[in-house]
């Protein structure tokens, strides 16, 4: 059947794609005919979660928990699992996510396939370093448990594998203990980039959760200026704190019932957008408790917010720079950016040393930058492209996860393991990036 | 629902009761045809809560078994105070009129060993003077169209069987639920095109718990069905024959 499965950021748009939906871990996969792409919750931005002419295996149906032990906190699960049903399943009885992203609307194969990461890389580095053991059927039917000791290769070539070494099955994630469902955080006004710097390395001395919010529309001198929101899992008993509370109460959330015209982001809205967002967070100084949902997971209050960039969809762009470049690369990328369309959401973080297993995976020492922006035609293709360059030349990587535009040169550069990593790939399997990478 | 033998546990909508079940700590006995997938709904559902969970792999078309799983359920729970029969085939309309080796599967699985389990599960009810049977039939029982008579038939038939249960065991405080889904997408209906009268297992599953909780007669899931069928079974034969249905 064709279906209108999309990636998040709806660009490029896949308009012949076939589904085959999985149900069982004893299910086969299909074997002959169009190229065959793991599916999970379609939140990756570009085309790394699509397959133009080929099949998405989804993976929704395939969400079982299988076993959680509640004296080690490791968990297994199928893995269509969304990290939503395991923080139901775990917060309650003291445990969290080793490293979650942004969304909890993502699955357990697409947080390994991509190896995501979190507000506390500097401290726990990528979600693969957690998943103690999958299985991963490989379209000739055979399945193969992969863990740091039993098939390593496979281990390290799955996770940040993009989904093309096979299917996982279901996973075995060590989850981190917590005393409460609550965390403590505080916003630090940055003036500028050299600031991020300096309160960074501040931070991260005492904080788990470290992550900045930069006003795009500051430029020049001021360039960087924005928020830095630190935090840390609250102990046991923190009476006296005051209490963020967030607009929607916890559960309930907005859903955007259409799309909105792509004009309704201009620089007047993003301008007005970042004041307020500005100013509302400094009026909160000092130390306060807040329910561990708002704050990871802001976006999700909003469901299908992805639509406010309207019908021609939109870009994130992430790149991380080495320390060594990073000043100057990330003022050039940010004023390059700026000069086009503002995003409303830039967002800057520093990746600590702590490496990962995965071969492909996308973290590294250094600062890590991502911006949003509407998808405006060439125009646009031609500042990813841009953007692109400055990474590279910076001696930087970018997101294959958020990516619709690098250049196969540039992703050959990025991800030095290549060679290496193809011949891990299942013959039947295939994306869209993947062939944009390799035409 | 507190200690629950369930059948068909492998199917869509039974799995999404399940779950349900399983977070208010129900004890569940689940029996399916397929070991391995049934060991995962198994798993799933203790992870998630269940008091405690047997399972068992049988295939249900199996009739003479069924005293004997019921007795087992019953030593495994400590008891049963209610089942749910989940399990069904959807059949293919044009090979059932093709074959009648098709066509009697499907009201073997559907009717027959429904039927078989109500008889066993109805008696032991009766003798223990409570307890609630929830059946899943369709609203494709309410009325023979051509597209898929066969199926609705199979379904019909176990509706009427529900019906002279429940008032058999009326005075026995024996609560017979019948539940009338729609469209539900499911695997099983996984060939068809999905429009907005399908509704999710999730849905269903919540109405299922409903009615079971309210020991209600006969519902349809979702409620708007009831009206849908009212209007279907109201248009006299004469018309209804020549409407391509
Ligand atoms: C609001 C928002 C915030 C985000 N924040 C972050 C962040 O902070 N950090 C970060 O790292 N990312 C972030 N992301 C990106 C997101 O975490 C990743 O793209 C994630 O991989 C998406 O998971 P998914 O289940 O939606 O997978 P999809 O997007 O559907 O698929 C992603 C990849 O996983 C593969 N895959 C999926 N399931 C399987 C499987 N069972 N077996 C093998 N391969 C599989 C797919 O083939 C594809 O290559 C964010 C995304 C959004 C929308």
């Amino acid at each position: 059947m064709t279906n209108d499965l999309q990636s998040w950021g709806r660009f490029p748009l896949a308009t012949r794609q076939t589904t085959h939906a999985l149900a069982w871990q004893t299910d086969s996969i299909p074997t002959a005919g169009a190229s065959l792409l793991p599916y999970g919750q379609g939140r990756s931005y570009g085309d790394s979660c699509l397959n133009e002419n080929g099949t998405l295996l989804t993976t929704h149906g395939l969400d079982r928990l299988l076993d959680f032990d509640a004296a080690t906190g490791v968990v297994r699960c199928e893995a269509g699992t969304t990290l939503e049903t395991l923080l139901k399943l775990t917060v309650p009885r003291g445990w969290f996510l080793p490293v979650t992203p942004g969304t909890k609307f993502v699955s357990i194969g697409g947080a390994i396939a991509n190896d995501v990461h979190g507000k506390n890389h500097h401290r726990a580095g990528t979600f693969g370093r957690y998943v103690r053991r999958f299985e991963l059927l490989r379209s000739d039917g055979s399945r193969k448990v992969c863990s740091p000791e039993e098939n390593p290769d496979w281990y390290e070539a799955t996770i940040g594998g993009l989904g093309l070494t096979g299917l996982i099955l279901w996973a075995d994630v060590q989850m981190r203990p917590i005393h409460n469902p609550f965390v403590i955080t505080e916003t630090v006004p940055m003036a500028d980039l050299e600031d991020f710097f300096k309160i960074s390395r501040e931070s991260e001395q005492d904080a788990e959760l470290t992550v900045a919010w930069v006003d795009s529309l500051a430029l020049g001198r001021r360039l960087g200026r924005g928020l830095f929101f630190r935090g840390n899992f609250a102990p046991p008993r923190f009476d006296g704190l005051p209490l963020v509370r967030s607009h929607l109460s916890h559960g309930s959330a907005l859903a955007v019932p259409f799309n909105l015209p792509g004009i309704s982001l201009n620089w007047l809205s993003v301008a007005t957008f970042n004041w307020f967002f500005y100013r509302a967070n400094l009026l909160r100084r000092g130390p306060r408790l807040q329910h561990y949902d708002p704050f990871f997971y802001p976006l999700d209050k909003v469901h299908r917010w992805n639509r406010v960039y309207g019908r021609k969809g939109f870009f994130q762009f992430q790149c991380v720079v080495p320390f060594s470049t990073a000043r100057d690369a990330l003022r050039e990328i940010m004023e390059r950016s700026a000069r086009d369309v503002p995003s409303p959401l830039t967002v800057l973080k520093t990746f600590g040393d702590i490496s990962s297993p995965g071969w492909m995976s996308f973290p590294r020492p250094g600062v890590t930058l991502a911006l949003d922006f509407a998808n405006r035609g060439d125009r646009t293709m031609k500042l990813v492209a841009e953007l692109d360059r400055l990474t590279r030349q910076a001696g930087g990587a970018v997101y294959p996860a958020k990516d619709a535009g690098m250049s196969p040169e540039n992703f050959a550069a990025y991800f030095p393991q290549l060679e290496r990593f193809k011949s891990y790939i299942d013959p039947a399997f295939s994306s869209s990036f993947w062939r944009r990478m390799n035409p | 629902m507190k200690k629950v033998l369930i059948l068909g546990a492998t199917s869509a909508i039974a799995q999404a009761t399940v779950r349900l079940l399983a977070a208010r700590g129900a004890a569940l006995y689940l029996v399916g045809r397929n070991a391995a997938n049934l060991d995962a709904v198994a798993k799933d559902a203790a992870t998630r809560g269940a008091s405690k969970v047997e399972q068992q792999s049988l295939d249900l078309d199996d009739t003479a078994a069924h005293e004997s799983l019921v007795e087992r359920a019953a030593q495994a729970l400590g008891g049963l105070d209610s089942a749910l029969i989940a399990h069904g085939v959807l059949g293919e309309q044009k090979a059932c009129e093709r074959s009648w080796t098709e066509a009697e599967k499907v009201l073997r699985t559907n009717f027959l060993s429904a039927a078989s389990l109500l008889t066993v599960l109805g008696n032991r009810f009766e003798a223990q003077k409570s307890g609630t049977l929830v059946v899943i039939s369709s609203v494709a029982g309410d009325r023979g169209r051509q597209s898929n008579y066969v199926y609705g038939a199979s379904k019909g038939a176990l509706t009427v069987f529900l019906q002279g249960l429940r008032n058999r065991l009326a005075s026995s405080g024996v609560a017979v639920v019948t539940v009338k889904p729609g469209f539900v997408d499911t695997p099983m209906t996984a060939h068809v095109a999905k429009n907005k009268l399908f509704a999710t297992p999730e849905q269903v599953a919540r109405g299922i718990l409903r009615a079971a909780d309210g020991r209600k007669n006969e519902v349809y899931v979702p409620g708007f069905w009831a009206i849908i069928m009212l209007i279907v079974r109201t248009i006299p034969e004469g018309i209804f024959k020549r409407m391509k249905l």
